[in-house]
This record gives structure tokens, C-alpha cells and sequence, in this order.
């Protein structure tokens, strides 16, 4: 059937803000969406809250609002823009959910809005534990033994008739939240109680814990007509018992014969069709390694992050044919993009291997648990394609960033085999390379296998890649050798070290392949390419034969898989760089490894190769590009880390220079910079040894802000009071970095921080906005709630703000994007850094201010002036801003166990939302809420613990009167208390964790706790009081608050009387009309 | 052992020996199903070819006797990227290598089979040769003397050398729903996969395969309650008198179902024409549609021939199902005989099973022309 002419006006939801579990791949199938819509002519409404996504571009969709994602803002949303259609299978669980929220309330058919794509009775039988297993059964697909539950009493009574170890599923929460395997009955006491709480509908499945079967995933589509196809299967390493989200993923399968693959592949087909879904959907499945037993274990009912994956494993774009097909369409009637000649009912045919590696936040949390489970934990992920699985390895490893450059891990090595083979039954995040050391060791594959059920075929591989490692460091390197090193993916570098060789025989040249959906069966049109060491190469031929010979050909640097500190921000600007790019008459080409992304959709740029940006990857591409030059500055440090290696190889940096970087970031040229421009920053040294940092902590004064030069997100970044604190800290940095670079050592000024980004094409500068952080200085800027335009800033520090940010601009030759941190102290401005690139807060200002920062930068970087722009120079506006925004931080916490919830230099928000309104107070009250903060009233009963460090006191006291007088009882810790009660507020005393029972976990259990005020001189090791505290707090979902600054804003907000229902919904894209207008 | 992989136009590609060593001529085609190797290498319409696969890595869960779908390879050679020398799977026996062995082929791997397969897709199918005797290089006489071999190579008298000498019949491994009296199928062996058997075993069917030179009389002696045409190699308009038997069975209004060389071999025998694809359909992944458009299935396909649907006389029958990519004939439904037909493989193996119901159709049309049920 051709598209539905009743549909044109859609609603689609976003997935808010990145978590864990949600990240970027709803940006990329959101953004997918709109496009299709748009290029069918239907007119798109967007919600999101996430102002870091390309989503909520107007460029994207013809009307956003960046409001909180709740039930009420969208039905307020319907009622002004009126939609015929809400899309809800795009936008992750958190879209879904709102959805049927909406539907089942009967607001969309009361407002006559129809929801496409799926039912919410569909909803319900793949997500509700027992109307799924009825709808399992009634298919005859087997399931894992397995009851829902309502009470903890069930849940310990069916565990005692199927026997430990069982696995506890909440009900409707997103990536496993609150899951896990019990061993014993006393944990799943622990773990049930935690589950049922967190479940919104109070239910949990007990489940027979089945860890060692193979685990399987489908992708699957159906149409109206009921055509069904499979986009891609994919087999975990890591078998059953770790969340697929923290596994090591193939496409397609490889241990399964024939038999297998189409039993389960028509147990998809089935299970799609009996739910009557219009769309994606993922089936995962659990396969007995021995026979043909198998249990249907998850179904998604949406566009998921395993389609995001599929999508750019296979090039089917399941995101755009899900939309066309809720338009209407059915599977025949769609092309398939990748060919222009057949159609989108197919399945595609791989003739590569992929691998996805997860990227965990473990370098970062050095004190988190790291061990896995049902719970995911990674923050992103990388792909790798090969046509071999150990060179796919090879660049997944590279891809990642955790420095290593084989599957080697130094910290196994330093263990005796013993030691290694009992490692092997820690199942956390460095399981694959202890495997690898044990394979290197000798290790027989059924002792490994024996452990850990790694399925023997990948052990014979991995067994490969450690036997060629261990090849290179004996005998002679002769040409063959090398060769076949090269052809699994080791790089030269690395083939050096290994041989110890200055040398190499001559190297063979990268042939790129085209990932085409069809094995190359018919002739396709994607720009989409893997490099391999074979003898065609594609994409030379492609370049020759599509690439204009008279467009510059401009390489862009994508920024390499979501962490914290480098977000879905740094996609939105290289995605930007490279449309601006195109719109100038430049052929754009994209390297990046994410496959969450938009940068990495095969369309987005002129050309993608999908490999690791390593130097030696990038040079192979240069080589078969050989591009007119490249941008480096907007893929977050991951790009910015090729400077160097770009200006020794002689390809010309558009924009900012190579050396301007390093003039920023090396301590002794940076203060040469700041003396030649006049510009104070706090008092400061270079240290590489404790003797050194201690010496230096004496001289400065504490307390000392300490980082190691060279991170990004404030990695390992602390705030030292003493000299204890510096031998602990400097004791974890010298672990977890390279120490070839020093650590900073900074005078720590308490004071207001702010961040300004500005544009600037050598000469003149613009500041599109600056914006203050609520949270003073010491929390990291990733971590602050953070407004636009300042609220308290006086013009002579605003002047001085812009002045100085023009004087680095100018100083450090920027051409293109620039971004410095201040802090203001009396109205006196120092400066704490300065990064000549894009930042984390180009979306959020580029959305707020409607100036389109990446391209007016991108513009200048290919020699255009900005006087010529129509923005003109100096501070955008005056400042002046019809609208406030506030930025707010979202966490992760919940599913990082033995991470401290304690904000500091070092970033621990996974994403951000934001909040727009005519007042401050009303934004920030948006924000707060976007970001998840629940606004309660104080009933019978309900309380605040107040439990902060002595240097808070003062400020708490303040806190605690309002809330008092807001209604709550106030409970405080030994000292708190005595300090509030000799400031005349009541305040009743409970016991810390560690005193005798009842204490305050009793207290937290009691579930009359709304809030929760928290700081302490010392954080991190999850050890101590004060972070157990925190932590439970966390588990059991109340609001802690851990800077005086953020609970000062709250508390306000909560005292405020605005009425969230009441505030004006800005559409972002007439800010945007509106500035493109004012030129 | 180097291995060397020469093709009819010159080019060499250079690689290791897989399998027996020796030279072998055949047509080179590629097959994309990304699993299903060892029903692919067992299935006799590949006689007289030399198989490319297009995924990379093949064997990797091994052979096992279950999964073939003929006793031997009918191949003339194996091309793969890389054959797993460890496999893994609960039913896995042996390797790829040593299967190969064991049939006597001769394999090359290590060379850029999506080169190879780009060559194919350009050019049409090619012929080529597998030789691990000489490097076409170093001693390219040897080379020149074998190209006018490779050139002239062409694949004749195909069904007649893989059809079975002599008849056989299967009991049903389940009873039908229609009670316990089996229906007889007669299945006319052009080059039979195993699974078209069994998939009418399964179904409640009694099932003699014959020669696929039995007559109309063989035929009518057996008195079947219907009759399947099986798949099978090479160029369907060379099986003159096997197209005339055909359409002599026919012609008594013997239910009949026939798959892809039974398709075409229907098709000549109602008069229509076949033609050569350019590089065939080889995979798992083709989509095939109903003529109506109702719906659309992903269907298991191996041919090189096709039938033009628009010499089908409109009296004698119509086009059922079409190839969604390229609108190529995939079905016939047949007025003037009880029969219907379809290019592509619904026994599966390897491949997707959405279609297998088509075996259910032909199980009603013989229930119905028996009597036993109405006519469905």
C-alpha cells in the first residue's frame, strides 16, 4: 500500500537524555526519522529533551521543543501543534513508554492523534513478563522457566522450586535496570526487594538462570501486508548471563549451522507476526551449545540499540524503512538505498565479519565494581569490520581508546597462569584479555572454555591473534611473517614493538571494500567503506569514477565511541562539519567506529570509512583519499589527537593550528600565552613524581586542583586538600595514565565558574553566548547546572569575559571554534583553560542562541570572514537573550555500583537536558524536572538528611530552614545536627551506616526520605561512610544532592510557586528562523 | 600448496589449496548465503560449476553427515576466502578441508573472493579453473594451453549424470492429517535435494524417486497420487526427451509440483522459453513476490536459467510469483494441467523456510484430486 494520505503531521519522542542503556543510537534513529518524514513531505514535530542531539535541529525536524519528556509537556505539545500521527518506536524505551502512556490514558484518541507502528496491547506482550511468556507459549517458542511476581515472598518461594542461580528481570525498565543473577537466597532478598521498587508497575520475573548457552539476536521487520525479512542476526562471545549491551557482538553468527540460524530466524518471523508489529523489532534468543534447545529470552517491540548496530553492520537502514513503513509502505514498495535498483524486502548478505567491542566507563570510575551481569554498564561502543574475525578484533580493540594496541592487558601479565586461569572466572570488563593472556600462556581451550563457555571457535581465533603476537617477539621478521600480521590487523607500530625493529619490510597498501547489503551481488551506490589488505580497492575505484575532481575533498575526524566527557555532542558537531562542508562545495569524508551515530550513516557524508583513527588507519585513507586537507577540531580529543600526526605527515589542518593545541595544553607554553596576553590564571606547576607534586601542593598552597595534562571530561581530575590526598591521587593517576605527559597542579580558586565558546576566522571573533555554572568552581563543568545568558555576572566581568576570550582567539590563531573555562572570583576573571576546538556546549548554545556555531566555524576554517556571515562580531546580541536556558546533568548512577555520587573536578554525567523559558526560575524549574528531579510535597512523615562537611555547614543551615519551613522534618548526622540545632532549626539526629541499628539505612528504607543533602571532604573509595551512604541512597532512587550549590537551587525551585503546566513551550526552530533573519 | 584460480579472461588469482590438489575446469558462479555450506557443496544443481562463496569465512561449524543434501559433491571446485581448520559445533565431524578431500574436489582459499565475485556480476559467469600444478606466472605456456580448455568448457548432459540409476521410495516419517493411508508421491529425480524428500515425508507422503528419464508408462505403472519435479543442473532446453515425458505425464492431470529445473522443464514442455541469466540467483536472501502483490517472501534460490514468463501462452497458464529485484519469472500457475511450479527452493536447506507451505498446497491439490478433501 502506498503512504497513508491522512498522515502529515507527526510527533516523534525522543530518547532524552544519554544514559546508560540509552544512548546515542536514538539520536541516530530519530534523526533518521525525521528525514524520512520530511522527505515525504510530512511535517515533523519534535520532543526531546537532549539539547546535545542532531535530532532536535531545525535543520531536522520543522518544529522542536526541547521540554522535559513528560506525559504532560507532550500532551501540551499535541494540543498546540496538533499532529495527525506520534511516532513512538524511535525514540527508545523512553518514547515508547510516554507513548502508551498516552494512549492508554485516552488523550491521543480523545485528540484524535493515531499512533503508528504498534499497539499498546503489542507493547504490552513483549514487555510484560507474563502476557509475553502467554504469548510465547501460545506460539509453542520455548522460554526459560521462569514467574512474575509482585512480592519478595514469591519471587524466594519459585526460586526454592527451580533452584539457584536464578536471574531477577524488573518489569518495563530500560538496559536491566535493578536485574541481576542470585547465587543464594540472601541474594535475591537483596536483589528482588531492589527490583520490585524500581519496576514502575511493582513486578519482577524469577527466572532459571540458564549463563553458558550460546546468546543470539535477530533483527527482524514486518509491513501492514505481513512481509517479514531478517535485517541481520548476531552472535555474543560472551554467552548468556551478560547484558548484550556489555558483550563482544559478531555479525553475522558464526558457530551456527544452517539448522540453527533458520530455526531461529523463523522463531523471529513468528514471534514478529503474532505481535503484530509494524517495524523493527529485536528477538534474542538463548541456544544450548549441545543441541537445539533454545529459549526465547528478550523481545523488543522498536528501533533499538542492537538496530543501530545491525543497521550499520549490514547498511540496511532499518530506522528510515521502520518510518516509511508506519507511513504506510509496506516492504516491496521501499527501495533499498544502497542498491537504487532493489527493494528494501530482502536480507542482506555480509561478506565481512563485524565486531562491536563496548566501551565501559571503568578508565574513568577507577573504584566501580567492573564486574558485568543483566545490568548494562557500557556508556557507548565501537564496530570494526574485517574480512577476517581477528583484523574486525584488532580494530575494535584499537577503536576503543583504552590504550592498547593488541589484546595484551600489562596488568595480566604481571600475573603467574595460576593466578590468570583463576582470573578467568571473573566475568567483568577485561574478561576477553584475560582469556587472550591465558591462550598466550597456553592455557588448553577446555580448561577456558570450561570457565567461562566461550564457544570454542572464538577461542581457536583469539588463539590465533595470541600465537602471531607471540610470533613477532621470537625469530626473525621475515616478509611473510609480517605480512600475515598485517593481514589480522596488527599495525606497524605494533609489529615493531612486538619484533623490536626499527624497520619494517615494505608495507602493504589498505584496499578499501564497500559494504553494500548484497555480497556484492548487484552493483551499489553507498560511499560506505572497510579497509582490508586484498588486492581491489573500492573506493579508489569509486573516487575515480563519482568523486569531483574539482571539489576540495576535506577529511573529518568523527570522535570514536560515547564516554563520558566525550558525548553524542562531538557527533553533533562532526555531523555538522561535514553538511556545512557539502553546502560549500566540498566532498565531505568521514572517518569514525561508532555505530550509535548519525556520522556514521552511510549518507551523511560524501564518503565513510568505517575504521579506527589510529595514525596508521587514517594514513591508508589518506593514501587512497588523498584529501586537500582535514578538520580535526570538532571530534572531541579522539580527533585532536591526530594534530600531530596530520602536521608530521604534511596534511594541511583546516583552521586551527596543530601547534595551537599544544600551546594549550602545555603548562609552560600556556603561560608564556597568557603573559603575552595579559591575562591572570591561578598559580600553577608541572609535575611527573609525588616528591614533585608534593614540593609543588607546599609552594601553591591548598587546596590543589590536580589533572594530568592531555584528557579530556576531567579524567581522574581532583581537588587535593592535603598531602594525603595527593600520595592517594597521584598514586591512581600514575596507574591509568601515560606518565610521558605531567600532571597539573593548580591553585584551586573558589569562585563562579563560566565557559564561553566563540567562533573566530583569525581576525575578528564571535561569542554566540556565555554561560555561568551554578555550581561553584571544584565541580567539573560537565557535571554543572549551567545557565545562559549569566544571571549574576556584572558587565564590567561580561566585557572582561569577551575580551580576553578574543585575546586567546587572536594569540592562538584560531580559525574555527574556540573554548575557554573561567572562574570568577570578586569580579576578578582567571582563566582555567582554554581548548582551540569544538566543546561540549556548541549544541546547546549553537540551539539557545540560534546561531549555527559548527558552521559559521567550518565557514571560516575554508577562509571565509565572519564580518561576511551576517552575525555579526564581538558578544552575539549584547547578551541579550528573550529566552533562559538551563542545562542540567544527567547521571548514570544507578547502574555503576561502588561509584561515588559525590560531584567533583572529574565528570561523572553520562548526558544533559535542557530547559527553556522566559525566567531563569522557570527554566531552571524545566531543567530540574527534564532531568528527572521529582518536585514532592512534604506529607505526613516526609523528610530531608542533611549530612555535610564542616565547610557547608553555614549554607546547610540556610537550606534547612527553608525546607523546615517548605513542611519537612530534617534529619542530620551527628555533626550536621549539632550545628543546625545551634543554629535554633529542629533537626533530629540518626546514626551514620556504620553506628549500631536503627541507623540511617533504616531511615532510607523507611521511605519517607524525598531528599537528600550530602557533601563530604572525602570521596571516592566506596569504603568509606559517606559514599555507602550515597550509594544506597542512589540504589533506592532518592535525590542526593551533593553541592550546596544544586541543593540551593532546588530548594528554591521547590519553594518557587511556578507551575510547570503554566510555562510557555518554545519552539527552537523559530529561534533559529529568527536570528537567520536578524542578520 | 599454492593454488591458483584461472579465469577464462586471463586473470589469476593467486591462493592456497584447499581440499584434493589437481586441476579442474568448470563454470564459475557465487553463492551469498552467509551459512548453509555443506547443503550448498552437496546440491547437485551446482554440477558441473565451481562454487565462490561470498561470505569469508566457511566451515566454521564443520560438516556432519546429517545436513547433506545429496551423497556427494557435484561441484567441480570450491572457492572460499578462508576454510576454518577449527571448527566448532555440536554436530560438527570433520573440516571443510578433509570433506573436500574425502569427494575429491579440489578447492583454492585466500583470494579475494568479493573481487572475484564483482568479476562475476560484470562480466556474467565465467569459466574457470582451479589448478594447483603449475603457477599460471611463472609458466604462463601452461597457462595459454589451458585457456582455449577453459573457454570450451560447458556444462552438457547434466540431469543424466546426476539423476539416480534406479528407483527408490521413502515411507512417510509422519502420518498425514488426513489419517493414516499415505499419499504416493512419484518425485522425478533431475538432480534431487534430499530435502524435497523429506519435506514430503514429513507431510504424510509415501515418496518413490525416479530416474529422471522415467516415461509417462514408468509413470502411470506406479499410479502416484501426485508428482514433484525436482530441482537439478545445467541448461534446461538440452533434457529434449525429459521435456517431452514431462508434458506427456502432464497431459493425464496428475497433481504435479515442480521446483526450480522442474519449473523450467514445465515451462519448455507448455511451449514457453527459457533464457541465461546473466550470473544467476545464488543465496538465500532473494525476494520473491506474489503476483497479486499480496505478499512477499525471502526464498533460497539457485539457478541461472529462467523462464520468459511472456512466452507463456496466456491459455496454457500465467506467471504466479516474480523476483522482486529484478522481475524475473519465480512461478507458474498452470490452467491447462493440475500443476504449478516455482524457480526458487521452498525445501529450504540451506535457506529460509517462509515458503515451505507450498508444500502443503501440493499435499491438498492431491487430497483433492483424491477426493479425500474438497478442492482447496
Amino acid at each position: 500500500m502506498p503512504k497513508d494520505p491522512r498522515i502529515k503531521k507527526v510527533l516523534v519522542i525522543g530518547s532524552g537524555p544519554i544514559i546508560i542503556g540509552q544512548a546515542a543510537e536514538f539520536d541516530y534513529s530519530g534523526t533518521q526519522a525525521c528525514r524520512a518524514l520530511k522527505s515525504e513531505g510530512v511535517e515533523t514535530v519534535l520532543v526531546n529533551s537532549n539539547p546535545a542531539t542532531i535530532m532536535t535541529d531545525p535543520d531536522i525536524a520543522d518544529h522542536v521543543y526541547i521540554e522535559p519528556l513528560t506525559a504532560e509537556v507532550v500532551e501540551r505539545i499535541i494540543e498546540k501543534e496538533k499532529p495527525d500521527a506520534i511516532l513512538p518506536n524511535l525514540g527508545g524505551q523512553m518514547g515508547l513508554n510516554l507513548s502508551m502512556e498516552l494512549a492508554r490514558s485516552g488523550f491521543l484518541d480523545r485528540s484524535g492523534v493515531r499512533l503508528l507502528a504498534c499497539k499498546p496491547d503489542t507493547i504490552d506482550r513483549a514487555e510484560d513478563r507474563q502476557l509475553f511468556k502467554d504469548t510465547m507459549e501460545k506460539l509453542h517458542q520455548p522460554i526459560i522457566p521462569s514467574k512474575v511476581v509482585e512480592d519478595l515472598d514469591d519471587a524466594l518461594d519459585f526460586a526454592e522450586v527451580i533452584g539457584y542461580p536464578v536471574i531477577v528481570r524488573p518489569a518495563f525498565t530500560m538496559g536491566g535496570t535493578g536485574g541481576g543473577i542470585c547465587e543464594d537466597r540472601e541474594k535475591l532478598h537483596e536483589i528482588a526487594t531492589n527490583g520490585l521498587r524500581l519496576s514502575p508497575i511493582h513486578q519482577i520475573l524469577v527466572e532459571k538462570c540458564i549463563s553458558g548457552w550460546k546468546e543470539i539476536e535477530y533483527e527482524v521487520m514486518r509491513d501492514s501486508k505481513g512481509n517479514v525479512i531478517t535485517v541481520c542476526n548476531m552472535e555474543n562471545l560472551d554467552p548468556v548471563g551478560i547484558h548484550t549491551g556489555d558483550s563482544i557482538v559478531v555479525a553475522p553468527s558464526q558457530t551456527l549451522s544452517d539448522k540453527e540460524y533458520q530455526m531461529l530466524r523463523t522463531a523471529a518471523l513468528d514471534i514478529i507476526t503474532e505481535l503484530g508489529i509494524e517495524g523493527g523489532c529485536n528477538c534474542q534468543f538463548a541456544l544450548k551449545p549441545d543441541s537445539f534447545e533454545y529459549a526465547v529470552i528478550e523481545v523488543n517491540p522498536r528501533v533499538s540499540r542492537s538496530s543501530a548496530l545491525a543497521s550499520k553492520a549490514t547498511g540496511y537502514p532499518i530506522a528510515k524503512v521502520a518510518t516509511k513503513i508506519a507511513l504506510g509502505y509496506t516492504l516491496d514498495e521501499i527501495t533499498n538505498d544502497v542498491t537504487g535498483e532493489t527493494c528494501a524486502c530482502f536480507e542482506p548478505a555480509l561478506d565481512y565479519v563485524v565486531v562491536k567491542y563496548p566501551k565501559w566507563p571503568f578508565d574513568k570510575f577507577v573504584y566501580a565494581d567492573k564486574s558485568l551481569g543483566t545490568q548494562m554498564m557500557a556508556t557507548g561502543e565501537v564496530m570494526a569490520i574485517g574480512n577476517n574475525f581477528e583484523h574486525a578484533m584488532m580494530k575494535a580493540v584499537s577503536s576503543t581508546e583504552l590504550g592498547l594496541d593488541t589484546m595484551t592487558l600489562p596488568d595480566f601479565e604481571k600475573l603467574t597462569t595460576e593466578e590468570v586461569i583463576e582470573h578467568l572466572h571473573v566475568q567483568d570488563s577485561e574478561r576477553a584479555f584475560c582469556v587472550y593472556e591465558a591462550l598466550k600462556r597456553g592455557v588448553p581451550h577446555d580448561v577456558i572454555y570450561d570457565i567461562t563457555k566461550i564457544d570454542w571457535w572464538f577461542l581457536d581465533k583469539l588463539q590465533h591473534l595470541a600465537d602471531i603476537e607471540m610470533g613477532l617477539k621470537t625469530g626473525e621478521l621475515t616478509t611473510e611473517k609480517y605480512l600475515n600480521a598485517k593481514r589480522f590487523g596488527f599495525l606497524d607500530k605494533t609489529i615493531k614493538r612486538l619484533a623490536g625493529v626499527d624497520t619494517l619490510p615494505e608495507a602493504p597498501k589498505a584496499a578499501f571494500k564497500m559494504v553494500d547489503t548484497c555480497a556484492a551481488e548487484f552493483s551499489a551506490k553507498t560511499p560506505y567503506f572497510y579497509s582490508t589488505y586484498d588486492e581491489d580497492n573500492e573506493a579508489k575505484q569509486f573516487i575515480a569514477e563519482r568523486s569531483d575532481p574539482n571539489k576540495k575533498k576535506v577529511l573529518v575526524f568523527g570522535s570514536g565511541p560515547i564516554r563520558i566527557g566525550q558525548g553524542i555532542e562531538f557527533d553533533y558537531c562532526s555531523v555538522h562539519a561535514v553538511w556545512t562542508l557539502k553546502q560549500h562545495g566540498c566532498e565531505a569524508i568521514l572517518v569514525n567506529n561508532n555505530p550509535e551515530t548519525v556520522s556514521t550513516d552511510f549518507d551523511t557524508g560524501d564518503r565513510l570509512y568505517f575504521d579506527p583513527l589510529n595514525p596508521e588507519s587514517v594514513d591508508h585513507i589518506i593514501e587512497t583519499e588523498k584529501p586537500d586537507g582535514c578538520l580535526v577540531q570538532f571530534g572531541g580529543q579522539t580527533a585532536i589527537k591526530l594534530a600531530k600526526h596530520m602536521d608530521e605527515i604534511g596534511l594541511p589542518i583546516l583552521g586551527t593550528p596543530a601547534d595551537a593545541i599544544d600551546e594549550a595544553e602545555d603548562r609552560e607554553r600556556f603561560d608564556e600565552l597568557l603573559e603575552r596576553c595579559g591575562i591572570p590564571r591561578p598559580e600553577g606547576r608541572t609535575v611527573f613524581t609525588l616528591d614533585e607534586a608534593l614540593q609543588a601542593a607546599q609552594e601553591v598552597g591548598y587546596p590543589v586542583l590536580m589533572r594530568p595534562s592531555y584528557v579530556l571530561g576531567g579524567q581522574n581530575m581532583i581537588v587535593a586538600y592535603n598531602s594525603s590526598d595527593v600520595i592517594e591521587y597521584m598514586g591512581v593517576i600514575t596507574k591509568h595514565v601515560d606518565m610521558s605527559h605531567p600532571v597539573l597542579m593548580d591553585k584551586y580558586i573558589l569562585g563562579t565558574e563560566c565557559e564561553v565558546d566563540a567562533i573566530c576566522d583569525g581576525t575578528d571573533y564571535l561569542v554566540p553566548g556565555i554561560m555561568q555554572q551554578v555550581e561553584r568552581t571544584g565541580v567539573h563543568s560537565g557535571d554543572s547546572i549551567c545557565v545562559y545568558p549569566p544571571t549574576t555576572f556584572s558587565q564590567k566581568v561580561i566585557d572582561t569575559l569577551v575580551d580576553y576570550t578574543g585575546r586567546f582567539a587572536r594569540e592562538l590563531k584560531v580559525v574555527g571554534l574556540v573554548n575557554v573555562q573561567y572562574a570568577v572570583q570578586n569580579d576578578r576573571v582567571y582563566v582555567i583553560e582554554v581548548n582551540p576546538r569544538s566543546s561540549r556546549t556548541v549544541p546547546y548554545i549553537s540551539k539557545v542562541t540560534g546561531v549555527p556555531m559548527v558552521d559559521l566555524a567550518v565557514r571560516c576554517t575554508l577562509g571565509e570572514k565572519l564580518k561576511d556571515m551576517g552575525y555579526g562580531t564581538g558578544l552575539w546580541r549584547n547578551g541579550q537573550s528573550p529566552y533562559y536556558a538551563v542545562k542540567v546533568p544527567v547521571y548514570s548512577f544507578l547502574k555503576l555500583h561502588g561509584v561515588d555520587t559525590m560531584l567533583g573536578p572529574e565528570m561523572k554525567s553520562t548526558g544533559e537536558v535542557l530547559g527553556i523559558a522566559p525566567t531563569f526560575h522557570e527554566a531552571m524549574m524545566k531543567g530540574l524536572v527534564a532531568a528527572g528531579y521529582q518536585f514532592k510535597v512534604p506529607g505526613p512523615g516526609s523528610c530531608v538528611i542533611i549530612s555535610v562537611k564542616d565547610s557547608d555547614k553555614a549554607e546547610a543551615a540556610k537550606l534547612a530552614w527553608k525546607l523546615h519551613d517548605y513542611g519537612y522534618k530534617i534529619y542530620g548526622t551527628p555533626g550536621t545536627a549539632k550545628y543546625l540545632n545551634g543554629e535554633m532549626i529542629p533537626c533530629s539526629v540518626v546514626r551514620q551506616m556504620s553506628g549500631a541499628r536503627p541507623n540511617v539505612l533504616d531511615l532510607l528504607e523507611s521511605g519517607l526520605v524525598d531528599y537528600i543533602i550530602s557533601t563530604s571532604p572525602h570521596g571516592r573509595d566506596p569504603h568509606r561512610d559517606s559514599v555507602k551512604f550515597r550509594r544506597k541512597a542512589t540504589e533506592l532512587s532518592i535525590p542526593t544532592i551533593t553541592a550546596m550549590d544544586t541543593a540551593s537551587v532546588l530548594v528554591d525551585a521547590l519553594r518557587g510557586d511556578h507551575d510547570i503546566s503554566q510555562m510557555e513551550l518554545v519552539d527552537i526552530a523559530n529561534l533559529h528562523r529568527e536570528a537567520a533573519n536578524g542578520k | 600448496m599454492q593454488a591458483y584460480l584461472i579465469l577464462a579472461n586471463g586473470r589469476v588469482f593467486r591462493g592456497v589449496s584447499v581440499g584434493c590438489p589437481g586441476t579442474t575446469i568448470g563454470e564459475v558462479v557465487f553463492a551469498t548465503g552467509m551459512v548453509g555450506f555443506e547443503e550448498t557443496l552437496t546440491d547437485p544443481s551446482y554440477y558441473g560449476q565451481i562454487i565462490t562463496q561470498t561470505y569469508p569465512l566457511i566451515g566454521n561449524y564443520g560438516m556432519n553427515s546429517e545436513d547433506t543434501e545429496s551423497g556427494k559433491i557435484w561441484a567441480k571446485g570450491y572457492i572460499v576466502r578462508e576454510a576454518c581448520k577449527t571448527p566448532s559445533n555440536f554436530r560438527s565431524e570433520e573440516t571443510l578441508d578433509s570433506f573436500l578431500k574425502k569427494n575429491g574436489i579440489i578447492g583454492i582459499e585466500g583470494i579475494d573472493t568479493r573481487s572475484l565475485t564483482r568479476t562475476l556480476r560484470e562480466s556474467g559467469v565465467m569459466n574457470g579453473a582451479i589448478t594447483t600444478e603449475f603457477d599460471p606466472d611463472a609458466e604462463p605456456e601452461k597457462k595459454a594451453a589451458l585457456l582455449p580448455e577453459i573457454a570450451a568448457y560447458a556444462v552438457v548432459n547434466a540431469v543424466k549424470t546426476v539423476t539416480c540409476r534406479e528407483a527408490k521410495t521413502y515411507e512417510p516419517t509422519q502420518a498425514g492429517e488426513w489419517g493414516d493411508t499415505p499419499l504416493h508421491v512419484a518425485l522425478l529425480d533431475l538432480g534431487c535435494k534430499n530435502n524435497i524428500v523429506r519435506c514430503l515425508q514429513k507431510r504424510g507422503c509415501r515418496v518413490t524417486v525416479l530416474p529422471g528419464t522415467a516415461t509417462a508408462a514408468e509413470l502411470a505403472k506406479l499410479n502416484p497420487d501426485g508428482l514433484m519435479l525436482s530441482n537439478g543442473p545445467g541448461d534446461p532446453a538440452e533434457n529434449v526427451e525429459i521435456i517431452a515425458n514431462i508434458r506427456e505425464m502432464l497431459n493425464t492431470g496428475i497433481p504435479t509440483f515442480g521446483i526450480c529445473l522442474g519449473h523450467q522443464l514445465t515451462a519448455l514442455a507448455a511451449g514457453a522459453k527459457t533464457c541465461k541469466l546473466k550470473y544467476g540467483h545464488r543465496g538465500a536472501n532473494q525476494p520473491v513476490s506474489h503476483i497479486s502483490k499480496s505478499r512477499t517472501f525471502i526464498t533460497s534460490q539457485n539457478h541461472g536459467y529462467a523462464v520468459e514468463d511472456e512466452t507463456l501462452s496466456k491459455d496454457v497458464g500465467q506467471m504466479s510469483y516474480f523476483n522482486a529485484n529484478d522481475g524475473t519469472c519465480e512461478g507458474v500457475d498452470y490452467f491447462k494441467w493440475n500443476c504449478f511450479t516455482v524457480q526458487f527452493h521452498p525445501e529450504a536447506n540451506g535457506g529460509p523456510k517462509d515458503t515451505e507451505f507450498l508444500f502443503d498446497e501440493f499435499v491438498s491439490r492431491m487430497l483433492a484430486a483424491k477426493g479425500v478433501i474438497d478442492n482447496a
